[in-house]
């Protein structure tokens, strides 16, 4: 059932800036190498552009792993091979010895000058330089609280309103029966029996009644009217994914379109979960994050170590061998968990919003370029849709399939721009069927 | 005079009862069952549930059904691990392929969505035609009941390579041995096959290969054989015929070659000429009811006649009877003679000479339209080889048999005999799709792909090449018969392979094999010379004395025949083609005998009808050549008197769901495959037949305008509108005590239409030929669900597109026949006479989608509004099923939900199997109990249409506008589009001098035109 998945965002926000808080208390400056931060910068930037795609420092990938590759083998050596290693086999056993690593054939790279290969030496040195926690403890809770939801606030302060508008008649009604002539309670006198009077002077008392019972009644109302009207609305619905993937880290940090995943989008009704081979597009060459990554999932945070791990499901998933570079055929689908879901009576389609009517994913999705863990960001329901469809503008220009309609309804209705219900865009029958 | 033509239903109608005139007050014949769940008024006393008891429990159940549906369920997305490249989810994919399982034909287009077929449409450049039964072999492909999932032996699952090894060594052993074994197949009509199958016979000396087709058209082969030379069937190009007559061949109705297309092609008034067409038959067929001259005689009498029409036309002295139709003959000669090379006659008579009489009388006129160069492959099948079979069956002279595809064990006339010499077999080997009886009595079952499944090739017709090619992955552990045969010839290549090779150097002549795939056809020019050669002279007296031997008239003679929608029964287990009303009768759910109203009375049988609506019938003892069988009896308008109708392909209960085993096996009669046995005996036993007949729940009223026939002599001559004499008067009501023409007064507000689309859907009567594909092609698209036996029996049929059927007579009520002066008994006769013959028009019949819809207005809800573009939509989830809306609709075409049809074991059809919902369009929703739905003009397409254009840029195509049931009509009788675009056809036709709307007088303005029905009449 979806409320085992389905946590308040307000606490797990919560949750997640305390071990933050923690996290950071306790980190300390781990950096204090004595680098040659220039050369350290140029080399990785050189390395990153041409090497990174086959090698990696650590690791090996299409090539062999290059961390402290000087170690191994002579300055020159290195430089000749780096230039164009194919002459250079012709001319040394050792270098064609060293080709028969892989069947890939590496490329040659004679635009780089000595210097630059000896920054990118450098780099396979000394390595990545670990930095630093940047932001202070305090920068993400600030967020945090102005998301609690304003109806919880509105029945409290109502609750408090009708408490105090009680006690003021109550005394006001003390009072009215002292001034009739009633003996006046004495300073032994105890709440109960206050309260009592109380009562007995509300139950006397019709107007009260009439008001009480208004009352009573507009409360139970709004109540049982905003419960009702939130059976199936799933706004905020956040199900734990098979994968800690972060929207934050693809579209955000890397700005990754959303389309280069979801490329049903402009074709089809369905937005398109990326199949694993899109993540594979990428993936085969990034098997672990960045040192110093870090994403929210599930009110935890989830370091390089973890991550490092949820790549490594996709690469199950794939039925890829990082080690041997290859795949083994061993294909597992990842079951992802939807988290909008649209009732079966219901038509939406994506590409009419996207291709069409040229709609920012963003405007029904949210900031997911923000998200580390995607929720439902609109309510879905229909008087949302409803609202954007009076609302908006359709941008009849350059789409030959318009002009004629515009002229039409532009006559029709004395305006120059058209919304979409004027178009017939709240007919049920253009959603429901 | 057309305007006194008077429309019927029923027989009942004829009979002026009171339960018709109820019927037609009511909308829902069936009230909610209260009795049933309220119980009699004691057990109600006696039981210890109080009021109050009984409120606690509503009040915990529906709180408790609440807080259950505050929670929804999880829902997993699974996408691809590797994406194919050409699948968007989302995004429909068609391909072009062909079907052929044995009885159907077609060149198909086929809709997939994320790999699954959901949808079969004819491919039209091909002049693909298709049928109930083509568009419904979607279904049949998640059959999950009846389809083989693996190769067994002796019901044990064995794996391929096993099969392959135990079947291999004892067919070496048989060769060795000698003995012969038996290679049993339906028609293939697929070039690439036969070679196969002939180097298999290579492989094999002792092997030998017998072609059967359940329902035989073995005579009509052979005749041509013996005429031309190559045994194939003959073809017409009826678009170019003049005068067309047949005589008990039902070419619109069977379709073997799907000649409904060209037929029509040659009657269109518009032209100002058409086709005249006779059809000489016992039957009511579809092509009688088409036909514009129609002569009833019983079986024996259409052979003679079409001897006597020999007799007539040559003068040649050939030895017949005489008929009651001798004069009508007479005159069909002269028109012959008139028309010449453009008449042509046709006969569904399943014996060689009378076959052989027509090819004869077809060459005296040198008809241009019996087309002999370009002759059908689709019926191979030799009952005789089959009967050989059998016998050497019998005397263990054959020691193996390789089905393939076919069900004997059901099919033939002594089905029992060849399962009982199936024990003097040694090897048995069924590669079937089903597991039907033949399967079951076989020792090795290996599973064939479905057609959607396979690879393949087809050549239809001489000219006409067709290639099959999956359009999903094989469901089961299937392999198809073709690979199979190349195993065990040894030879090591695939079928693909083979069939791409055997294509490069056969048939393409160079032509690209992608784009012949890419449009599932290729045609080619045959060598005229060679196929034209004439062969043989036979010697046509000798046939005709021959033939009048074979015709022993009796007093009761049987016409077998086929289904409209389950044909020869292959597809049995289908539930779109239960569920689909014949034509003819409107019955679902059955065969039955049909018998004549002049013999019913005679023999006692009656069809009551119910206060529900529901139609019964009595039992009748057939007995034929020492065969019986038990059926309930129909009684058929247009019957010949001395003969009746029974159609095969029902009674078939191996592997079969329960509610599909429906019927009477007809088979047992079918002796020597011949459809017409003489001296038959008939005999009323006890007991009451239930029938699923809609054909007197949606009554017409008394409004009997709602059809405008009329003759091509007015419709060319008189004007329309002419107040006496016109065919499509506009309706006049009184206003004012004035008689003014109804479409100047409204009830409702004009709105502007002129913005945007509006949809209009053109229905031409003329060109209607009843076959029904659009009914089953709306079920696809709309996921109309199947209800059932019982409860289309009570009116709840869920069709949102039905053809209603009416036949028409001059004389009709008892009011008319007192001014006409007629004493009681001269009207009784007068319109049992009419009842012998009527005339029969089909009007298709759904949601007019009125621009002054009476359902909009009432409906509490709002739950059914009018959108702009002219479509009454039904917003589903809005509905809370008062049912006001289908009372006021005056054409009946509002369905309601009574029950939940999918996921509900009561209604064990295919939206209640997993498999059977992968059919259903994702587009589209399933409807739940309580709410009301009916055709929406196909909203989703429409829509996909629009934002296709959107998407890419451009105004929306002309006649890019299309329904699934305007898609489905081959004949062009439906078409759909956009009157606002006045390129489109659909404007041209609004405009047209035949266009009405139906029951134009209550000014409902339809969106739905029909087009005057018009008949070849003034000919004759």
């Amino acid at each position: 059932m979806k409320s085992v998945t389905l946590h308040s965002r307000l606490t797990s926000v919560l949750l997640k800036s305390l071990t933050l808080l923690l996290f950071f208390a306790f980190s300390a400056s781990t950096y204090s190498q004595d680098v040659d931060e220039a050369r350290q910068k140029e080399g990785r930037k050189l390395f990153k552009s041409l090497c990174a795609s086959c090698h990696k420092l650590d690791k090996k990938l299409v090539g062999p792993a290059l961390g402290g590759v000087e170690d191994r083998r002579e300055n020159s050596w290195l430089k000749s091979w780096i230039k164009n290693n194919a002459e250079f086999q012709k001319v040394n056993a050792d270098a064609a010895e060293a080709a028969q690593y892989s069947a890939t054939a590496m490329n040659a790279f004679p635009q780089l000058t000595d210097e630059n290969i000896d920054n990118i030496l450098y780099y396979t040195t000394v390595g990545d330089i670990k930095k630093a926690a940047a932001p202070g403890p305090g920068e993400t809770t600030t967020q945090v609280l102005e998301k609690s939801g304003a109806p919880d606030w509105l029945i409290y302060f109502l609750a408090a309103a009708i408490v105090v508008a009680f006690l003021m008649i109550a005394s006001l009604l003390k009072q009215v029966s002292e001034l009739k002539g009633n003996k006046k309670s004495g300073v032994d006198s105890n709440l109960r029996r206050d309260l009592q009077e109380l009562w007995v002077g509300v139950k006397e008392n019709t107007f009260l009644k009439v008001l009480g019972t208004i009352l009573v009644l507009l409360i139970g109302a709004y109540v049982v009217f905003g419960t009702m009207f939130k059976v199936g609305v799933d706004q905020g619905y956040q199900p734990i994914q098979p994968i800690a993937f972060s929207h934050k880290i693809h579209a955000g940090e890397n700005k990754i379109d959303c389309q280069y995943c979801h490329s049903s989008a402009k074709h089809s009704k369905h937005s398109g979960i990326p199949s694993v081979n899109v993540c594979m597009n990428c993936h085969k060459g990034i098997s672990e994050v960045a040192e110093g990554t870090e994403i929210q999932w599930n009110g935890q945070t989830y370091g390089k170590e973890q991550l490092d791990q949820e790549i490594a499901k996709v690469y199950k998933a794939a039925g890829w061998d990082p080690d041997e570079l290859a795949y083994t055929g061993e294909e597992k689908p990842v079951k992802w968990i939807r988290i909008h879901n649209l009732p079966d009576f219901a038509y939406y389609n994506h590409s009419q919003h996207v291709t069409v009517a040229g709609v920012k994913c963003q405007k029904c999705h949210g900031p997911v370029e923000e998200m580390d863990e995607m929720y439902q960001y609109s309510p879905l329901t229909m008087g949302w849709c409803i609202d954007c469809h009076r609302e908006t503008n359709v941008d009849l220009k350059g789409n030959e399939y318009y002009e004629k309609i515009h002229d039409q309804l532009a006559k029709k209705y004395g305006v120059d721009k058209v919304t979409i219900s004027q178009l017939g865009g709240l007919e049920c029958g253009k959603c429901h069927y | 005079m057309a305007s006194n033509k008077k429309y019927w239903k029923s027989v009942e109608e004829l009979k002026d009862s009171s339960v018709v005139e109820t019927l037609s007050k009511n909308e829902f014949v069936e009230n909610i069952p209260t009795d049933d769940f309220l119980g009699d008024k004691e057990t109600l006393e006696a039981s210890s549930t109080s009021r109050r008891d009984f409120l606690k429990y509503v009040g915990f159940t529906t709180a408790a059904a609440s807080l259950a549906a505050c929670e929804g369920p999880v829902v997993k997305s699974i996408p691809y691990v590797v994406k194919p490249n050409d699948i968007i989810a989302g995004v429909a994919d068609w391909y072009a392929t062909s079907m052929a399982d044995g009885y159907d034909f077609a060149n198909i287009l086929v809709k997939t969505r994320e790999g699954r077929p959901i949808q079969i449409m004819p491919n039209k450049e091909a002049n693909g035609t298709t049928s109930a039964r083509v568009q419904a072999s979607v279904l049949s492909l998640y059959d999950e009941k009846l389809r083989l999932k693996e190769p067994t032996k002796s019901g044990e699952v064995i794996s391929w390579a096993e099969a392959d090894k135990e079947i291999g060594q004892k067919l070496n052993s048989l060769k060795e041995a000698s003995k012969q074994v038996v290679l049993l197949t339906g028609t293939m009509a697929s070039p690439s096959t036969d070679k196969i199958i002939s180097e298999f016979l290579t492989a094999y000396p002792n092997a030998k290969h017998v072609v059967y087709d359940a329902v035989s058209e073995s005579a009509a082969a052979d005749a041509f054989e013996k005429m031309y030379g190559r045994r194939a069937l003959p073809n017409y190009k009826l678009q170019n015929a003049e005068t067309i007559v047949s005589f008990g061949a039902d070419f619109l109705g069977d379709f073997h070659g799907g000649f409904e297309k060209a037929y029509i092609d040659g009657r269109k008034p518009e032209t100002g000429k058409m086709s005249y067409h006779i059809q000489v038959e016992s039957n009511m067929s579809l092509s009688g009811a088409n036909a514009d001259k129609r002569l009833v005689a019983k079986p024996s009498d259409v052979v003679f006649s079409l001897l006597n029409l020999y007799k007539e036309l040559t003068g040649n002295a050939v030895s017949s009877n005489t008929t009651a139709i001798d004069s009508d003959i007479k005159k069909i000669a002269k028109i012959l003679r008139k028309s010449g090379s453009k008449g042509v006659v046709m006969t569904g008579v399943n014996d060689v000479n009378a076959q052989l009489i027509s090819l004869a009388i077809n060459q005296y006129l040198n008809s241009e339209i019996l087309d002999v160069n370009n002759s059908l492959n689709i019926r191979k099948g030799s009952f005789e080889d089959v009967e050989t079979l059998v016998s050497d069956m019998k005397s263990g002279n054959v020691g193996g048999l390789l089905a393939v595809n076919v069900d004997p064990a059901y099919t033939l006339p002594n089905a029992d005999e060849f399962t009982e010499a199936l024990s003097k077999v040694d090897l048995k080997v069924s590669l079937s799709v089903e597991n039907n009886a033949t399967t079951d009595a076989m020792e090795y079952a290996l599973p064939a792909p479905h057609f959607l499944e396979s690879w393949g090739d087809t050549q239809f017709s001489e000219e006409n090449f067709g290639l099959m090619q999956p359009t999903i992955q094989p469901l089961f552990d299937t392999r198809q018969v073709q690979d199979t045969l190349l195993k065990w010839s040894g030879r090591s290549t695939t079928y693909y392979n083979f069939l791409k090779a055997f294509w490069s150097e056969n048939v393409l002549g160079g032509a690209s094999w992608n784009k012949a795939l890419h449009n599932g056809y290729f045609s080619k020019a045959v060598d005229t010379a060679t196929n034209s050669s004439f062969v043989s002279e036979v010697s046509i007296s000798e046939v005709a004395s021959n033939l009048r031997k074979n015709t022993k008239a009796s007093g009761m003679e049987l016409n077998l025949y086929t289904k409209t929608g389950l044909g020869d029964g292959k597809q049995a287990n289908n539930p779109w083609l239960q569920e689909f009303p014949d034509p003819i009768t409107r019955a679902s759910w059955d065969n039955y005998l049909t018998m004549s109203i002049a013999d019913a009375r005679e023999l006692g049988f009656s069809n009551p009808v119910k206060d529900n609506g529901a139609i019964n019938g009595d039992y009748a003892k057939v007995s034929v050549n020492g065969k019986e069988v038990i059926v309930p009896v129909m009684i058929q308008p247009g019957q010949a008197k001395g003969s009746v109708g029974l159609s095969l392909g029902f009674g078939k209960t191996f592997g079969l769901k329960d509610e599909m085993k429906v019927g009477v096996n007809a088979y047992p009669l079918y002796k020597g495959g011949n459809n017409i046995q003489y001296n038959v005996s008939i005999e009323k036993v006890s007991g009451t037949h239930k029938f699923a007949c809609t054909q007197v729940q949606k009554t017409i009223a008394g409004r009997h305008d709602i059809l405008k026939v009329t003759s091509l002599k007015d419709y060319k001559n008189v004007d329309p509108k002419d107040h006496h004499h016109g065919w499509n008067k506009p309706a006049y009501v009184s206003y004012d005590h004035k008689e003014v023409e109804a479409n100047t007064i409204d009830l409702w507000d004009e709105h502007n239409r002129e913005v945007g689309h509006h949809f209009n859907l053109s229905i031409d009567l003329t060109s209607c030929t009843g076959c029904g594909a659009c009914v089953v092609a709306c079920h696809a698209e709309n996921n109309v669900p199947v209800v059932g036996k019982n409860e289309v029996r009570v009116g709840r049929d869920m069709h949102w597109l039905r053809i209603d059927r009416y036949y028409s007579s001059e004389v009709e009520t008892r009011e008319e026949a007192k001014e006409l002066g007629l004493s009681r008994g001269a009207t009784y006769e007068a319109l049992e006479t009419e009842a012998e013959n009527p005339e029969v028009t089909f009007q298709p019949m759904m949601c007019q989608h009125c621009n002054h819809a009476p359902c909009e207005t009432v409906c509490p809800v709002a739950a059914t509004s009018h959108g702009r573009q002219g479509q009454n939509q039904m917003a589903y989830n809005r509905c809370v099923g008062t049912r006001y809306c289908a009372n006021n609709c005056p054409y009946r075409v509002r369905r309601f939900n009574w029950f939940n049809y999918a996921n509900n074991n009561e209604f064990d059809f295919n939206m209640n199997n997993e498999y059977g919902k992968m059919v259903l369009n994702p587009d589209v929703v399933v409807r739940s109990r309580g709410v009301m739905e009916k055709c929406s003009m196909c909203i989703q397409m429409t829509q996909a249409t629009i934002l296709k254009a959107k998407k890419e840029g451009r105004k929306v195509n002309v006649d890019e506008f299309e329904t699934a049931c305007s898609s489905a009509c081959t004949t062009g009788a439906m078409v759909f589009g956009d009157v606002n675009n006045k390129e489109d056809k659909v404007a041209v036709l609004a405009e047209d001098k035949r266009a009405y709307n139906v029951l134009d007088y209550l000014q409902t303005k339809p969106n739905v035109i029909y087009q005057v029905k018009v008949r070849n009449t003034n000919e004759a």
